[in-house]
């Protein structure tokens, strides 16, 4: 099963490669793994998406944790959270076969952000599935894809939620202040029609 | 252990250059020993050592430092460092490192790297040995400016002592050992540990542990290295003997509970004593302290313990539920968890568990020496019966690995903790005469033998040099049985008796250590053995005795690779029970 995990790690030279060497001890398959810089300076946020056993999830955590340079783990993989993905994709098109794709990047609400001759390249942000439904439906329209880019799965859990790392800079909230209820306690069913995936074709 | 301030100038702002921050610091940390090797990478830090009071072990080959380090810290429970060059200087203690790694012993390793204009170019001597220890330390560094260099070591020998202790490699640029830098020793302090999210011996999850540990009837402890490093020894004592719970150790964990305690078992696993893996095989809980389920302590992990419950307490959290899945985990420090939970548990009188226990033992075949067949050779068994004899259980015993590591385990009984030092997770041959160096060092009022194979000291020979060097009293036992003797036994068992290049030639051991201006002597009956150790005993310097046992032994009993933890491979009984001549007590 995909196993997903939100990594904050020191912003420093190596660390990737020791994040990345932990898996291939443990012999895992990494299925995406994206690195950006996080809220706090000096700290980089990772979303590590892999495959695993059901059971391997502890296990990975812990062993993540077990890196001098991860400063917190979380396993995100049955919690309520926001994944996203973006892709730039690039087409074949000629000025006859553009409206077409047009049509297609308003649906999967794509933007278009390059048009040349001969091509254009189209930008789309989105759950893995809605990437992976434009470029099936562009396939099979004979259009042909030059190239495709993709940012693997960025993630975020919802709700009031915030990483340990603050805690652990000790510049999380003062203890005395009201602790606001989270709001997606109630009704998360209909989360996300307010706060879920507006981009959603379907 | 808290770092003693050597002078005053360690509170004051100095400045200095990179390579005396290097043993300045080292000095803050309580470093008075180090084991190294100097090169053209390092030769700036080499220069500075002579201001410090740090004494310097010079070693034939690196590998041997980083042994010599891992001996240290065994013996003493301090950190253990090692100092080698760029490039082959710091290649040879990544086998040093990774025995430390997979062993958990705190050591730091400094190594001299090019300068930091020259980093990746492939100049001279360079290697990229962060990257190439970065699976096998538990944390690495690359320092390329001066300033950098206290603020790092100080975090190298934070991490290398905390949590589960570990080795931790700090590479440090020529241009950073010669540059100049404001340093002061209390200003460089490591930010506090970064809190471990989940460290967890909750009430609850204690409770659950306690319930389990009141009502079962076959309790075992398993009682692991974790057992030393935390220091738990009497704890671990105190619960065995209110409930009447038999210990059984992991190979690392011998010692941790003396070997003559009534309720101590001995070594369990792959060469444990028959009852040892049976008592574990019947149990209904297992209370595993400070051990990680290694595959040779388990045997087959489908039909481990079958019916026990497991409590796990451990420190690193990826142990947990590895390879045996835990019922109640309590992860933290053995010795607060044991004491949280000590005075919620009242005595118990019921000791029907323990005698039926002992009743395994009872077997007259049980105990395999008793089976030795008597035909006047001289056995490895023997041999180290009668130096457990000799040494009233209390000399440190340094061992290699193989056959005779096994034999060790089995027949040397450990009363005090730290007292066997041997190699493992890893298991590397070449071990012993270096740590045992590294053992003295730290331990200079004890009496440390080397207990090595014929094979295995060979590899690691040329420390003899640096061992007379130092004026080192260390005794040198060779199981010499002209074989690579558990390559053999597995080939006898497993191969059809193929012996496929394990027979091995060697020197006379005895000339050996006479061209170091070490006396010894060759021992070939039981008659000679108490006469030889006595002599190695009573010498003024080292000694080196070269016991030459019966070639085609077999340690038993065995459990296959593979096999269920009670399907034992056992010595033929042939009647015979040469341990009756000189009983077994002492």
């Amino acid at each position: 099963m995909l196993h997903t995990f939100v990594a904050l790690v020191e912003d420093k030279p190596g660390v990737l490669t020791r994040v990345a060497s932990l898996f291939r001890r443990l012999n895992i398959n990494i299925i995406s793994l994206t690195v950006g810089r996080s809220e706090r300076p000096g700290v980089s946020r990772m979303s590590i998406v892999a495959e695993a056993p059901p059971g391997a999830g502890h296990r990975i955590k812990a062993s993540l944790f077990k890196l001098e340079s991860v400063f917190d783990v979380d396993d995100v993989g049955q919690l309520q959270c926001v994944t996203r993905e973006l892709a730039l994709i690039k087409v074949a098109a000629t000025p006859q076969s553009r409206a077409q794709i047009f049509q297609l990047s308003e649906i999967f609400r794509a933007r278009i952000v390059d048009l040349a001759p001969e091509s254009l390249m189209l930008e789309i942000t989105g759950a893995a599935s809605k990437i992976e439904g434009l470029i099936q439906v562009l396939n099979e329209g004979d259009n042909q894809i030059l190239e495709i880019a993709r940012t693997g799965r960025m993630v975020m859990r919802r709700g009031q939620h915030t990483s340990h790392v603050l805690e652990a800079f000790q510049l999380s909230q003062p203890e005395d202040e009201p602790v606001i209820p989270l709001t997606a306690e109630k009704g998360s069913e209909n989360l996300d029609v307010i706060s879920g995936d507006p981009n959603h074709p379907m | 252990m808290p770092s003693q301030p050597a002078s005053s100038a360690e509170h004051q702002t100095q400045s200095l250059t990179g390579a005396e921050i290097v043993w300045a610091t080292l000095t803050g940390e309580g470093v008075r020993t180090v084991f190294g090797y100097p090169g053209g990478a390092i030769l700036p830090i080499y220069d500075a050592l002579r201001k410090y009071p740090i004494h310097h072990v010079l070693v034939r080959h690196e590998q041997g430092a980083a042994h010599m380090a891992d001996g240290y810290a065994r013996a003493s429970g301090e950190v253990g460092v090692a100092v080698a060059t760029s490039g082959p200087g710091a290649t040879n203690l990544v086998t040093g490192i990774a025995t430390a790694m997979l062993d958990s012993v705190p050591m730091v390793c400094i190594t001299g790297q090019i300068s930091s204009k020259l980093l990746g170019t492939d100049a001279f001597q360079e290697v990229d040995i962060t990257g190439i220890t970065l699976p096998i330390t538990k944390h690495n560094f690359i320092v390329t400016k001066s300033e950098d260099i206290g603020p790092v070591l100080r975090r190298a020998f934070s991490i290398a002592r905390t949590g589960r202790p570990g080795p931790v490699l700090v590479d440090i640029t020529k241009d950073a050992q010669q540059g100049l830098a404001d340093f002061n020793f209390e200003a460089c302090a490591p930010d506090p540990h970064r809190p471990h999210p989940m460290l967890s011996a909750e009430n609850e999850a204690v409770s659950q542990a306690i319930d389990l540990i009141l009502n079962a009837q076959r309790p075992i402890l398993l009682v692991g290295h974790g057992a030393l490093e935390s220091g738990a020894s009497d704890q671990l004592i105190t619960l065995a003997e209110r409930l009447h719970i038999p210990v059984a150790s992991t190979l690392l964990g011998l010692g941790a509970i003396p070997a003559s305690h009534d309720l101590s078992l001995g070594m369990m696993g792959m060469h444990g004593e028959a009852w040892v893996n049976q008592a574990i095989q019947q149990s209904d809980l297992l209370i595993a302290c400070g051990m990680r389920f290694d595959d040779r302590v388990t045997g087959a992990l489908t039909s481990y313990a079958p019916n026990a419950k497991k409590i796990h307490i451990e420190i690193d959290p990826s142990e947990i539920s590895k390879n045996v899945k835990a019922d109640v985990a309590l992860i933290g420090d053995l010795k607060e968890i044991l004491e949280t939970m000590l005075p919620r548990i009242a005595p118990r009188k019921d000791q029907t568990w323990v005698k039926a226990v002992n009743a395994l033992k009872g077997v007259a075949s049980v105990r395999d020496i008793k089976n030795l067949p008597d035909s006047g050779h001289l056995f490895a068994a023997h041999v180290i019966h009668d130096l457990w004899r000799a040494t009233g259980g209390k000399a440190i015993v340094v061992t290699d690995v193989g056959q005779h590591q096994m034999w060790e385990a089995q027949y040397y009984k450990h009363d005090v903790p730290r007292s066997l030092i041997t190699s493992g997770g890893l298991g590397t041959m070449g071990f012993a005469l270096p740590a045992a160096i590294g053992a003295k060092m730290a331990r200079p009022d004890q009496e440390v033998w080397v207990i090595a194979g014929d094979g295995g000291f060979q590899m690691t020979a040329s420390e003899l040099s640096t061992m007379v060097q130092e004026k080192l009293k260390i005794n040198i036992a060779v199981i010499n049985n002209g074989f690579l003797g558990m390559v053999r036994q597995w080939q006898e068992f497993m191969y059809e008796s193929n012996y496929a290049c394990s027979p091995i030639l060697s020197p006379d051991f005895v000339k050996l250590a006479d061209a170091h201006g070490v006396p010894g002597s060759t021992v070939r009956t039981r008659g000679e053995v108490a006469a030889a150790v006595n002599a190695a005993r009573e010498a003024t310097g080292p000694y080196l005795i070269n016991f030459l046992v019966e070639k085609e032994d077999a340690v038993y009993p065995m459990v296959g690779p593979g096999a269920a933890l009670d399907e034992m491979i056992r010595r033929p009984a042939n009647g015979h029970n040469p341990l009756l001549e000189t009983s077994e007590e002492p």
